[in-house]
């Protein structure tokens, strides 16, 4: 039904644009007004220990300061561990704010201040004086490698690596070529521009109206009504507009919490908004050592894969990403094995962070494969293609679709690879060495259990309602296009409301999956309409569809028409009239097809293409032209999916140029906790950047034929960028984030001649 | 003080300030920064706090006329100045052509840096010193975009630099 | 931040005369760091006085084909104005290295001189820090010291100055003009900051109740051969790991006379007359350049995490010199490193 492209499928402006241009867009902090109180809170100056004593006295003289809470006094909550799992919640004991005198993680809260206003509030809070019985922080990853261990309960089955094939440690030692290394990744922190922010809405009734900064109003919703034992048809949380979160919204964070509990408390309205230090206390992608070892024969074909990875997790939850999976169905390999585990640090618990897990172990992966190819002596690209998986050997399915040999094809086209030298320090500009990388992007495609309503009013204007979340994806418009172009109206009449636990039920967004699950949950409820407004037309005395079944019409400019002659029809105007109606709405709703999901498994793939120059002398590096080509199957805007992979591209300079939480490991804290020293990429840092979207059909991955976009921008990118470095330099620098100190210190390869 | 002292018993200062063309007398705190200001008593939370420490731009606006970070500037230092905020440029339905271009050009994912970058965009083309796509970069750095839409922006700001009747490639390469 | 009295100053006497007579008292003029330092509670004054009406914004012609750039110029004025640009390119051009534009909007001439440093350490009141708490410790030394002093740091401080402007007027030889309680009187920019020795709380050597009202630059032969290098986290909008400000006064293919500043290494502009004496004369060629460099960091030494800038800073001096007696400065808004 959605073979002909007439909305879907259009590069169409964000519908939501007009509103986020002129300020009107309302922000979890943009709410409130008049007779709010304020709330600030004050984090924990020990990565580790015990709160001996908290002295507010102070605090509390502060004028304009209402009540400042701790662990002493915190109202009742909750007790079992269960009321406290948020519905993406982690293996372990969820962590509850101002629980006891226990210190877990720098950072942690341990007071928060009312106030009148927010300046009160925060003046305040930097009068509360802690004393605390510090013990000693473990926050170096490297130094716990000897605890590592494996997770005895596993976060996804999917997380759990498959057991080992062939004979890998075999055929890696009978092999002619082979490569192994080590390559470490330090904490990254999320920072999206909003901070974190909860305005509660207290009314005389019970009733609480929350604007969270999340990316799961309902998970928030059952979250609060659960610590706090309120009844869920009270709650109302909205997430209206979301300025970023990238995975760091997916759990409910503290200051939802602490703005609920004192609004209950207090019976008033209550705002809690971070400052952007606590923005790095929140989660954290984790810190993670990798040991990558690929052996190849004479023409470069995989013998062996073994990866194993390592990763920071917190003390009280089991934290796990698919670091290593990829590596088992990224290219044929008959023997490989693959390996994960977790070392407790005295850290917040790390979350999910754009791509998790792959956008660090397929980065791994990517940077052993381009040494691969240097060992073995052929291009990086002809490597991956001389390997080519047909099948996902780690599960042994058949995937739905995998363009990946077209992004290899297109991106290096338009890069223009097949001008670049082998050899690496073979290409200059002026004072720079120029370096040419390339990397493989992989990510799972999948739909979630999603929930839509659809209305459309006899005057032709349509309503979509869901309780999805857009932070920044596009899924308002997204959403509108799939309803406008299945009513058959222009998508001007078309309003999209999310952003509201009260609308049919959605899962948090992320992973990628929001436009293809709620998508095909809105083309499911349009169908649901135009099959309504079928029957109601059959009842019509001189109905033109006779016996016309839901397959056999459609709904175009305002009319339900039989499909092969759209002359004949009905407008909706008429048919509601008839029917004594002035709307029709209906539900839509989407699952996973399990049958289906026996034999096939769905990747987006992408390649992506790297020019880098590095100043020879002083190794100052420049990210200067990126082709991001990816197969992401039926792609529903073009102009808003390509915002998603620049943005993944960006974010992929930062993780391989410059973020880096810079940890004390004396005392367990972040230092650099601010983005003036916690470096992303400015606008200097990002010059021109191509997106491909190559052909795909994919009739299986969902009932829209879209993949998700989110993450995939953003895997291999760092890969590509060492890469690029290394034929630059000559430079394997296998350490992120790759700064000017690392290039001039490390040594050129000698092999690479 | 004793507790439960109200913030009103603390000292204030009258000041005037001409934001969005309107005149507005007020009576505040010295503390009070002009950014916590325009979003709190003045409710124009158009302008984002993205940071509160000069470290992101979000909260840019134009004080006379030049772009300036609202998070470190305290309103009563300011007294007597004209305030454009992104409410004073345009509205949905009425646009500012920068407000439109970004809307066109995509140049914004989640949205919150948008009031920020579209002000000092606006500051940039009125100082008149970007004529290249890296004058654009440069001069745009001290607005952070953690969506990654900065090529969109440059796009954006390009367009209506073109629009104004400067061609900032081609005099670039002049 | 604390709650703090607010005056304006009408005249620079009203000022001093505030400013001497409260020991909590400090100046505001854009704010763009005491209002970032009091909202992180590292500046608590008790009495703000704001000189922001002061006339103190001009950028006058002096005598002698030099300038006298008021203390309340904004770093856009002064990096945008055209007798800057045409006699003193090295200092707009460092100017216009530093913050981002709507920051240089804001910030002026007299607190880009007394902005403090970015130590993490500094920045956290948690953390012991003799600068921010003489007699506390130094968290910085043996800690996360990236971005640290390798010239010049006590046992007691290892900051760093974090201006990218006031390199370049210790390279160019700025006056600096100060107004106290005793008076009016002059200081040599290379002498206006300090080296942490035992007294790290104290940045300058401003006495107490003093303020800058003004920079003299004096008429000079660097407008050619010039240039401000910083190398840097990211491509802009960052602080300088290190940074050069160059200027030789080349005849004959030899030296005449010759300025280097350090930034980023030190807990002021780092400058060494007596070195650059030293290079007068001597042709400007490869060899000289590497002796200059080697010169000025023979007294360099790292802390663990900032080692990495002796060989940068090494590499980046010779770098600046190729570029200033090439005549080549560094356009800022080139990344490239010409």
């Amino acid at each position: 039904m959605l073979n002909e492209t007439k909305v879907v499928g259009l590069p169409l402006s964000r519908i939501d644009g007009p509103l986020k241009v002129s300020g009107s867009a309302k922000y979890a902090a943009d709410h409130g007004g008049h007779g709010m109180l304020h709330g600030y809170a004050v984090p924990a100056t020990v990565a580790t220990g015990r709160i001996v004593e908290i002295e507010t006295g102070l605090a509390e003289r502060f004028p304009g300061v209402i009540k400042i809470y701790t662990h002493e006094n915190r109202p009742r909550t909750a007790k079992d561990d269960d009321k406290w799992k948020d519905a993406v919640a982690l293996p372990g004991h969820p962590f509850r704010p101002l629980e006891n005198d226990r210190i877990l993680y720098d950072g942690q809260p341990i007071a928060m201040v009312v106030a009148e206003s927010f300046e009160a509030a925060r003046d305040a809070a930097s009068l509360v004086r802690v004393r605390y019985v510090a013990e000693e922080p473990h926050t170096d990853l490297g130094r716990e490698q000897t605890r590592s261990y494996v997770p005895p309960q596993p976060r996804r089955e999917e997380f759990v690596p498959p057991e080992p094939r062939g004979d890998p440690q075999g055929a890696f030692g009978d092999a002619p070529f082979k490569i192994s290394s080590e390559y470490r990744l330090e904490g990254e922190y999320h920072n999206p521009m909003e901070l974190f922010a909860s305005t509660v809405l207290w009314e005389k009734d019970g009733f609480l109206t929350i604007h969270d900064k999340t990316q799961g109003s309902q998970n928030s919703r059952d979250y609060v009504c659960n610590v706090f034992g309120l009844d869920p048809e009270k709650v109302t949380v909205k997430n209206s507009f979301v300025g970023g979160a990238f995975g760091s919204g997916l759990r409910p964070k503290h200051q939802l919490f602490l703005a609920v509990m004192a609004a209950l408390d207090l019976k008033q309205s209550v705002k809690v908004e971070m400052s952007r230090r606590e923005m790095f206390y929140l989660t954290w992608r984790p810190a993670t050592i990798q040991t990558v070892s690929l052996a190849a024969d004479r023409e470069g074909r995989l013998l062996s894969v073994m990866h194993h990875a390592l990763q920071a997790t917190s003390r009280y939850e089991d934290y796990q990403e698919n670091v290593v999976n990829w590596s088992g169905l990224a290219y044929k390999c008959d023997n490989v094995r693959l390996s994960y585990g977790l070392a407790e640090l005295d850290v917040s618990t790390p979350g999910d962070m754009r791509a998790p897990g792959a956008a660090t172990g397929v980065t791994a992966l990517e940077m052993a494969m381009d040494e691969l190819a240097y060992e073995v002596g052929i291009d990086p690209v002809e490597l991956r293609l001389r390997n080519f998986a047909t099948r996902d050997q780690n599960q042994d399915k058949q995937f739905t679709s995998k363009a990946l040999d077209a992004c290899y094809r297109e991106g290096a086209a338009r890069f223009g690879w097949d001008g670049r030298s082998f050899a690496p320090r073979s290409m200059r500009d002026g004072n720079d060495l120029v370096g040419w990388g390339m990397a493989t992007g992989i990510w799972e495609a999948t739909i979630m259990p999603a929930e839509a309503k659809v209305r459309l009013s006899a005057d032709g204007k349509a309503a979509v309602s869901a309780a999805a979340s857009d932070i920044g994806t596009g899924t308002y418009t997204v959403l509108g296009q799939v309803a406008a172009e299945a009513l058959g109206v222009p998508i001007d009449d078309v309003t999209v409301l999310i952003g509201d636990s009260s609308l049919p039920k959605t899962g948090v967004e992320g992973g990628s999956w929001t436009a293809a699950s709620s998508g095909s949950a809105v083309q499911a409820a349009s169908d649901a309409v135009r099959n309504t407004l079928l029957k109601h037309a059959k009842s019509m005395p001189n109905s033109p569809f006779g016996q016309a079944s839901q397959d056999e019409v459609t709904l175009a400019e305002g009319r339900l028409v039989l499909d092969r002659n759209h002359q004949v029809g009905v407008s909706i105007g008429d048919i509601m009239d008839a029917a004594g109606v002035s709307f029709i709405e209906e539900h839509g709703k989407v699952a996973p097809d399990q049958e289906q999901a026996k034999k096939f498994i769905s990747y987006t793939h992408s390649a992506v293409f790297v020019e880098v120059k590095v100043d020879e002398e002083l190794g100052v590096p420049r990210v200067t032209r990126v082709v991001s080509a990816v197969a992401g199957g039926r792609v529903l805007n073009p102009k808003t999916a390509r915002s998603q992979i620049l943005g993944g591209v960006v974010m992929g300079v930062g993780m391989a140029l410059h973020e880096e939480g810079m940890v004390d490991h004396r005392t367990g804290r972040i230092m650099n906790h601010n983005i003036a020293e916690y470096h992303m990429p400015a606008h200097a840092d990002v010059e021109d950047i191509e997106v491909i979207f190559v052909h795909e059909e994919d009739d299986k991955v969902s009932p829209l034929g879209a993949k998700g976009l989110g993450e995939i921008g953003i895997i291999g990118v760092a890969a590509a960028v060492s890469n690029a470095i290394f034929h630059a330099t000559g430079k394997r620098i296998r350490h992120f984030p790759i700064t000017i100190d690392k290039i001039l210190e490390t040594s050129e390869e000698v092999r690479c001649s | 003080m004793d507790k439960g002292t109200p913030s009103s018993a603390l000292p204030t200062c009258a000041i005037s300030l001409n934001i969005n063309g309107t005149n507005r007398v007020l009576d505040i705190h010295p503390w009070v920064t002009l950014l916590d200001l325009l979003r709190g008593p003045m409710e124009l939370t158009g302008t984002k706090k993205g940071c509160d420490h000069g470290q992101c731009g979000a909260c840019t606006v134009l004080i006379d006329g030049e772009r300036v970070n609202a998070c470190l500037k305290l309103a009563v230092s300011i007294d007597g100045a004209e305030i454009t905020t992104i409410e004073g440029l345009g509205t949905p339905q009425d646009m500012h052509p920068m407000q439109k271009a970004f809307v066109e050009h995509d140049a914004f994912q989640c949205g919150y840096c948008t009031a920020g970058q579209i002000c000092s965009a606006v500051g940039l083309v009125a100082e008149g010193r970007a004529h290249s796509r890296a004058e654009i970069r440069e001069l745009m750095s001290g607005n952070l975009c953690r969506c990654g839409a900065y090529t969109n922006i440059a796009d954006a700001i390009e367009h209506v630099l073109d629009q104004e009747g400067v061609t900032p490639l081609r005099e670039a390469a002049e | 931040m604390r709650p703090f009295s607010y005056t304006r100053a009408e005249t620079v006497q009203d000022a001093v005369i505030a400013l001497a007579a409260d020991p909590g008292a400090q100046l505001l003029a854009s704010g763009t760091n005491l209002v970032d330092l009091m909202k992180y509670d590292v500046a608590h004054p008790t009495a703000i006085v704001d000189i922001n009406r002061l006339p103190l914004k001009e950028i006058e012609d002096l005598p002698g084909g030099g300038l006298r750039i008021g203390a309340l110029a904004s770093n856009s004025a002064v990096a945008y104005d055209r007798r800057v640009q045409e006699r003193y390119p090295l200092l707009s051009s460092a100017i216009l290295a530093g913050a981002s534009p709507q920051l240089r909007n804001a910030a002026t001439t007299g607190g880009n001189l007394l902005q403090r440093t970015r130590c993490f350490y500094f920045y956290d009141p948690s953390t012991p820090c003799n600068k921010r708490e003489p007699g506390s410790g130094c968290s910085a030394i043996g800690g996360t010291n990236r971005i640290h002093a390798i010239l010049g740091a006590s046992d007691k401080c290892i900051a760093t100055h974090p201006s990218d402007m006031c390199v370049a007027l210790a390279a160019l030889g700025a006056t600096v003009e100060i107004e106290g309680p005793d008076g009016r009187r002059d200081l040599a920019m290379t002498d206006f900051h300090r080296l942490p020795g035992d007294q790290p709380e104290r940045d300058n050597t401003l006495a107490p109740g003093e303020m800058v009202t003004a920079i003299r630059l004096e008429g000079n032969h660097f407008a050619r051969h010039h240039t401000y290098l910083k190398l840097r986290g990211r491509l802009s909008y960052a602080f300088a790991l290190v940074s050069v400000a160059a200027a030789i006064d080349i005849a004959d293919g030899e030296i005449v006379d010759l300025r280097v500043a350090l930034g980023g290494v030190a807990h002021k502009p780092w400058r060494d007359t007596l070195a650059e004496a030293e290079f007068a004369g001597q042709p400007a060629d490869e060899a000289t350049f590497r002796g200059i460099a080697g010169r000025l960091l023979a007294a360099a030494k790292g802390q663990g995490g900032n080692d990495f800038k002796i060989p940068l800073a090494e590499k980046a001096i010779v770098r600046a010199l190729r570029q200033a007696a090439s005549g080549t400065p560094q356009d800022q808004v080139v990344k490239a490193v010409q």
